[in-house]
């Protein structure tokens, strides 16, 4: 089994947003507005965090893409009272949006506040409207549930189907999650970290990586390059 | 049988026909919750996006609520179950208003949790799913427990009284004569049975005892057991519990000040039984600010840096007002006045008490609140915001309402004074056992 996992070199990342616009447009996530937006309702599966140290002109600024870390020790799963919530076998948390309750204990348990509660039922402005995406493994989640990056899971699937019917064996590099195929800099890498030859779990090793709130203990499988 | 209680008739007085004021006070108060419930049908369909909750203020006024509502609900426990084995006689007139303060606000407790759920229609999947690794499953098993053992606890307790009500009122509608006859379940006050009845509640006084303990601890590890700052840590368990029996004690005494004062029960909840509460709620005031003070120094002098945030979001920053005007309500003021002026002064005590469970509310939001403003990753997210709206407050103000209306309901057809408890007389009871033992040493 596969352990996904993701690396983000800080240094290539020039702070674009295609990687969230991407995310967007391939997981279906709402609109919220300007109005919404201002409120802490708006609902990004990644986002890229300005991270200021120091004041002018002592400045320096860091960009850090943040997608789910799916945790190796995730704290959202932990507190999930019906199992909503999951690690799967391949280390990507995931959600069962038919059985999740509502009650946002997943949310107020993740450190890094990745999880998103669907306030209202979810809206696009008509232009958007005709351009969901058709897979109905990420149609549109319903008001008062639970939805967060999940490492574009559907396109696993799909690069599994695809390999099958072409009758060849599944390769981990048959599997881009959005953020990472649409990445301009090329920042993102994606693949198995327990792959010892995967170009990801080699810049895991690298003495520039560093993961987010490391301390805790959560383990997170998405792993940053500090900038040079 | 019944028991000799010379005050028998002081008790039953309020139990008529309800007067033209019961059902205006009725009318409110269910006007109110109706209001409420239908705020809490928009919220279902607009969506909680109505409510001022965000990320990363995820739970706010309703979770308060639910902590707040579980914390006055240790009051009857406290009264009738902890004072019951420690053998405080005095408790004895005081314990069934107390306990209907338990009974009663465990409900508006459940559904405060309901009305922050996101799909409440979903809330069986508990049941169907539940795991008991989440803190959520041990407050459903802890709450959902300490409700039904307080049923039977309430309603055991009740019966003689139910059975003398049966058999005295006897100019009451017929619908209410037979409600009394199927509630009485035949009771018929042999010695036998009282003896029973003293030996089931002793026991399941130890029950409950245990149940109230772990109850307000399991409700504060929904908090402790994440990994936000301010909130993970040991102590959270216990000051959560202590604040729930102080504030819970508070309330027997407002609700204990206004049953005597509209159902003229001077002579049965007289001030003695106030003094007593009174010493009581000095204890609970100091130990409250012992805790206080523990956890604050704990977290300032590690100088923790997500730790720091809070506090000083709380010592000087945006929650400032709110934190030191909860350490005045909750400690300051009501203490000067419980050790100086409340000594045989029921007003000086009830003006304490409501300063204390105002706030105590205001406790419990300022635990929740300020820890999910500042999360961990502060430094990037930036900090968030959180201003109740109309709806929370809706809603808020008719859970409260409704613990008025059953409190009151109740009142009007049950006595809330134990006869049977505070009767001089119980009809005598003699084991089989006891008798011969005493034959065996006189040597008859």
């Amino acid at each position: 089994m596969p352990r996904w996992g993701m690396v983000i070199d800080l240094d290539k990342c020039f702070a674009c947003q295609s990687c969230t616009a991407a995310c967007r447009m391939e997981n279906n996530t709402p609109v919220a507005g300007p109005d919404q937006t201002v409120l802490g309702r708006a609902i990004l599966w990644n986002e890229v965090l300005p991270f200021i140290e120091g004041e002018y002109p002592l400045v320096h600024a860091t960009m850090i893409p943040r997608p789910c870390m799916h945790c190796d020790n995730p704290p959202c799963t932990a507190v999930c009272p019906v199992r909503a919530t999951y690690k799967n076998e391949e280390g990507i948390v995931v959600v069962d949006y038919q059985r999740c309750i509502g009650c946002r204990m997943c949310t107020v348990a993740c450190p890094y506040a990745i999880r998103y509660f669907n306030w209202f039922p979810p809206e696009w402005p008509q232009s958007l409207n005709q351009h969901l995406n058709p897979d109905p493994e990420v149609a549109p989640r319903p008001k008062g549930v639970v939805e967060k990056c999940t490492f574009c899971i559907q396109r696993l699937h799909k690069a599994r189907e695809k390999a099958a019917a072409e009758g060849r064996t599944f390769q981990a590099t048959d599997y881009t999650p959005a953020c990472v195929q649409t990445c301009t800099g090329h920042a993102r890498y994606f693949g198995d970290l327990d792959d010892p030859n995967s170009l990801v779990s080699k810049l895991a090793h690298s003495p520039r990586a560093f993961r987010l709130l490391e301390e805790l203990g959560t383990e997170p499988k998405v792993y940053y390059l500090k900038q040079g | 049988m019944h028991p000799e209680n010379k005050n028998e008739a002081i008790i039953l007085k309020p139990i008529h026909r309800p007067t033209t004021g019961d059902r205006l006070l009725w009318f409110a108060l269910g006007g109110i919750l109706l209001l409420g419930l239908s705020a809490w049908v928009r919220q279902y369909v607009l969506g909680l996006g109505v409510t001022g909750l965000n990320r990363p203020v995820y739970w706010g006024v309703y979770i308060t609520n639910f902590v707040f509502f579980i914390g006055l609900a240790h009051s009857g426990t406290f009264i009738s179950a902890i004072l019951r084995i420690a053998g405080q006689g005095w408790r004895k007139p005081l314990t069934r208003a107390a306990e209907a303060i338990t009974l009663f606000s465990l409900p508006f407790g459940v559904a405060s949790i309901l009305a922050d759920m996101g799909r409440p229609e979903r809330v069986f999947n508990i049941i169907f799913f539940g795991r008991y690794q989440s803190p959520i499953l041990w407050d459903f098993t802890a709450v959902g427990l300490y409700f039904l053992s307080s049923i039977v606890f309430f309603y055991l307790s009740l019966l003689p009284d139910i059975a003398l009500c049966r058999d005295r009122l006897t100019n009451v509608p017929r619908w209410q004569r037979r409600m009394y006859e199927i509630l009485a379940l035949g009771w018929q006050g042999h010695p036998e049975q009282f003896h029973r009845l003293e030996k089931v509640l002793d026991g399941m006084a130890i029950f409950m005892t245990m149940l109230v303990v772990t109850v307000h601890t399991v409700v504060s590890w929904m908090f402790g057991m994440t990994l936000q700052p301010g909130w993970h840590t040991a102590l959270i368990g216990p000051f959560f519990l202590l604040g729930a029996i102080l504030s819970g004690t508070a309330a027997v005494v407002i609700a204990l000040a206004i049953l005597r004062k509209v159902y003229k029960l001077e002579q049965v909840l007289h001030i003695g039984l106030f003094n007593s509460i009174r010493k009581l709620l000095i204890t609970f005031t100091l130990g409250w600010i012992y805790m206080m003070i523990a956890e604050h120094l704990t977290i300032g002098y590690g100088n923790m840096k997500e730790e720091m945030v809070v506090l000083q979001d709380k010592f000087s920053g945006t929650y400032a007002a709110i934190f030191w005007s909860m350490a005045l309500l909750v400690f300051g003021v009501p203490v000067l006045i419980l050790i100086f002026k409340a000594k045989n002064n029921i007003a000086w005590m009830v003006t304490a008490s409501i300063l204390i469970n105002v706030g105590m509310w205001l406790e419990r939001y300022i635990v929740i609140i300020p820890s999910e403003v500042s999360p961990r990753l502060l430094p990037v997210m930036g900090q968030g915001i959180y201003l109740p709206t109309a709806t929370e407050w809706l809603i808020t103000a008719a859970w409260f309402s409704g613990l008025f209306l059953l409190y009151m309901t109740f009142t009007r057809f049950f006595p809330i004074i134990p006869v049977w408890e505070t009767a001089e007389h119980l009809p005598e009871f003699e084991p089989e056992g006891l008798r011969e033992a005493q034959a065996v040493q006189t040597g008859d």
